[in-house]
């Protein structure tokens, strides 16, 4: 039995609030399928199971919060060797010899398939058969006793029609009285109620803009932030990139933000205490370098999704999955992976006029990178005052970690990159 | 205008006009001219081979009349009422229901039976009943109650002109009742129930001649602000539950009225199509205005008060609109 636990979305992340589930008892997932939305403070982000099999028990309730590392759901393991078409119908028989759990519950494998048809969680059931063996009629007491809770609730001498039109309305049945004969609700009744004010649901995008909230907040209130900022000639990185282009069909032609991006990361190579975390109380630097992308929402919200190893790779191969990770950012189609495991954060304004951004880090990151527009500007070359396309970006990193002096060095490196863009 | 009597009668002019397999038989239908003298007159028009008395024997006539129509012909069965035709009821559910079935399609049973039904005429226990739905519960017969004059007249040419065997119930209070009769017009399905009246708070769901009864009824309802809406069956067999069930949807609540004895009928079988399709749709407990559970009284008064009365749908819709 695997166990499908509450992932570390972020390395400070504590405890994460299960906010959907997007499987029921009994599916089956593949491995790399989203079973689950996961509320933290960086948003709400789906979370994907490794294992192939059939979700056994769904452990946490939606809208609760469980620390990092609580057990979510059970998966039970499909053998892949075995077609679905046999296993189906009898795989709870037949899987169980390499499945049983020798602490688990006594149970024969009818009683088990009945348990599981009734969904009924036999962990920690204690049966009434010998040696507290779990009876067939055990389950169908469990499953009445566990549907009891839903069942229940005070029962209302209420018509068909007017439940129907009070449910529509929003109408709390209990609240109303009736005039119907023995006090019964009738439509009439349900039409002169008082119809609560719609009770004002959170959109996914609100929830995100409060996530945000949160994190920005922290990062304000625990981050000792210093800003450098950097003029970057961008007149040799735009000359090669439109000889590049002119080459290439408009689907694989770059853009300037890959090539940022991909000097960024080389700068990164250099400049590791930028690459880092800030953990309890100290630095941890990161295995690789993930550089996240501000990519903003239709409809508000923000999110900063990873691409691996920005770094490595060919400039185009990293031009196609940059454009890949934006348009899946904005369907809401994001890998949990992507959303948590970026090291640095790089934000652009450019495209809205912005000359220059001082942007505020994604904790637990220590340093964020952002980029104004590439504008045309006087500019002194060898004395004489010629227009080049300027571009200003500014680091903003964590005092704790790094110094203004390092922070220098980081966008002189940068800089010194996109003079030689062909290297990239 | 028209009588009810003189629509059927035109009725069956038409059908013996016009085609020559049609014939008419039953007790008295001939010399006589019917027992509510639909057929007067029809002897002398169309003689003795078209228009046949028969002996009292319904299980003989009715049976004769099934062959008839295996043979080809259009054979037309008048039985005096329906208490009397439970004696043909074996000939009507084991050859007439089932030949097409048994036969495996080769066979067909085009006959038209027509009957009286109902009180109200002080016929006492053996001439008063309605058994409608006793035929109704008979899969491979189709059921017909015309409750206005151009029914009456529509229905029967549909009913001879219908592959299977379809039974006519005429009510026998209905016989003497006027009214418009356009033998030109085309005239709508027979199998669907009608808007007889509109209205938004109740449906006052009958037939036959529980429908006159449910129209008075709605006309009083009004003066007490109450909006009935009326819903003519028509079709017994199939059932219209597409109309029933539309009907309520509008009103949410439903008055069945049925001549018939409550247990069993077909009051009970519309209770439970609106259970079954209009559960979400109910604000107050479905409501069967039937006969009383009683064999049809002679007594006058002892009559009346057996049958459905107007003054009882009254008070029944509005308990259903006070939610029952």
């Amino acid at each position: 039995m695997a166990e499908f636990v509450m992932p570390s979305l972020g390395a400070d992340m504590a405890a994460g609030t299960l906010a959907n589930w997007r499987v029921a008892l009994g599916d089956t997932v593949s491995r790399g399928d989203i079973i689950a939305e996961v509320e933290t403070e960086k948003g709400l982000i789906e979370v994907e199971v490794f294992e192939t099999g059939v979700v056994e028990a769904l452990l946490v309730a939606e809208g609760e919060k469980v620390p990092v590392g609580t057990v979510l759901a059970e998966i039970r393991a499909v053998s892949a060797s075995v077609p679905a078409s046999e296993s189906a119908p009898g795989d709870i028989i037949s899987s169980g010899a390499s499945d049983v759990d020798l602490d688990g519950p006594m149970a024969s494998p009818a009683v088990r398939r009945r348990a599981h048809e009734l969904g009924v969680f036999l962990g920690g059931v204690e049966g009434t058969g010998d040696h507290g063996r779990i009876t067939l009629d055990d389950v169908q007491h469990l499953a009445g006793a566990q549907a009891a809770p839903i069942a229940s609730g005070d029962r209302v001498r209420i018509s068909p029609y007017a439940r129907r039109i009070a449910t529509e309305r929003g109408v709390d049945v209990l609240r109303i009285g009736g005039t119907g004969p023995g006090g019964a609700i009738q439509a009439s009744d349900v039409l002169s109620a008082k119809v609560p004010e719609p009770r004002k649901s959170v959109s996914a995008a609100e929830r995100m803009q409060s996530a945000i909230a949160a994190a920005m907040t922290r990062a304000n209130d625990e981050i000792p932030h210093y800003y450098v900022e950097h003029s970057i000639d961008m007149g040799n990185a735009l000359a090669w990139l439109r000889e590049t282009n002119a080459s290439l069909s408009v689907a694989e032609r770059l853009v300037s933000g890959a090539v940022v991006l991909r000097a960024v990361a080389r700068a990164l190579r250099k400049h590791k205490k930028l690459n880092a975390t800030w953990q309890g109380g100290e630095v941890v630097p990161s295995d690789g370098i993930h550089v996240g992308l501000a990519v903003s929402l239709r409809g508000g919200g923000l999110v900063a999704p990873a691409l691996r190893s920005t770094d490595e790779g060919s400039l185009s191969d990293l031009m196609a999955r940059m454009t890949d990770l934006v348009s899946r950012a904005r369907a809401g189609a994001l890998r949990s992976s992507e959303m948590t495991s970026a090291t640095i954060t790089l934000t652009s304004l450019g495209e809205r006029g912005v000359e220059s951004v001082t942007p505020i880090i994604f904790p637990p990151q220590v340093a964020i990178v952002g980029c104004g527009a590439t504008l045309e500007r006087p500019w002194v070359v060898d004395g004489q005052v010629v227009p080049r396309p300027i571009m200003r970006v500014t680091l903003g990193a964590d005092h704790r970690v790094t110094n203004g002096h390092q922070g220098a060095r980081f966008l002189s490196a940068l800089d010194g990159l996109l003079q030689e863009p062909e290297k990239l | 205008m028209t009588t009810y009597r003189d629509a059927v009668r035109t009725a069956l002019q038409t059908l013996l006009r016009e085609d020559p397999r049609v014939f008419l038989m039953g007790e008295d239908v001939g010399r006589y001219g019917g027992p509510y003298a639909v057929s007067k007159g029809l002897l002398k028009e169309f003689g003795e081979e078209r228009v046949r008395d028969t002996p009292l024997c319904e299980s003989t006539f009715v049976g004769a009349g099934i062959g008839a129509a295996l043979g080809g012909m259009r054979p037309i069965v008048e039985v005096m009422t329906v208490n009397f035709s439970l004696l043909a009821l074996d000939q009507v559910v084991n050859n007439a229901a089932v030949m097409r079935h048994m036969s495996g399609g080769q066979f067909e049973v085009p006959i038209a039976v027509r009957m009286a039904t109902g009180g109200g005429k002080q016929l006492a226990a053996q001439h008063s009943h309605s058994l409608e739905n006793w035929y109704a519960h008979i899969p491979g017969i189709k059921v017909l109650a015309p409750a206005t004059v151009q029914d009456a007249h529509d229905m029967l040419l549909a009913a001879v002109e219908d592959p299977d065997p379809v039974f006519i119930f005429e009510h026998q209070m209905l016989y003497g009742m006027e009214g418009p009769l356009d033998t030109e017009a085309t005239p709508p399905s027979p199998w669907k129930a009608a808007i007889r009246r509109s209205g938004s708070d109740v449906s006052l769901i009958a037939y036959g001649g529980s429908v006159h009864k449910a129209l008075t009824a709605a006309e009083k309802l009004e003066k007490e602000r109450v909006s009935a809406e009326v819903v003519d069956l028509r079709s017994l067999r199939p059932l219209d539950r597409e109309t029933i069930v539309a009907s309520v949807s509008r009103t949410h609540r439903a008055v069945v009225i049925d001549e018939a004895w409550k247990t069993g009928s077909l009051a009970s079988e519309i209770s439970a199509i609106l259970a079954e399709d209009a559960f979400y749709e109910l604000d107050a407990p479905v409501v069967r205005v039937c006969t009383l559970e009683v064999p049809i009284p002679y007594a006058k008064h002892l009559e009346e008060a057996a049958l459905p009365q107007v003054d009882r749908i009254v008070e029944a819709a509005k308990r259903s609109v006070g939610g029952g």
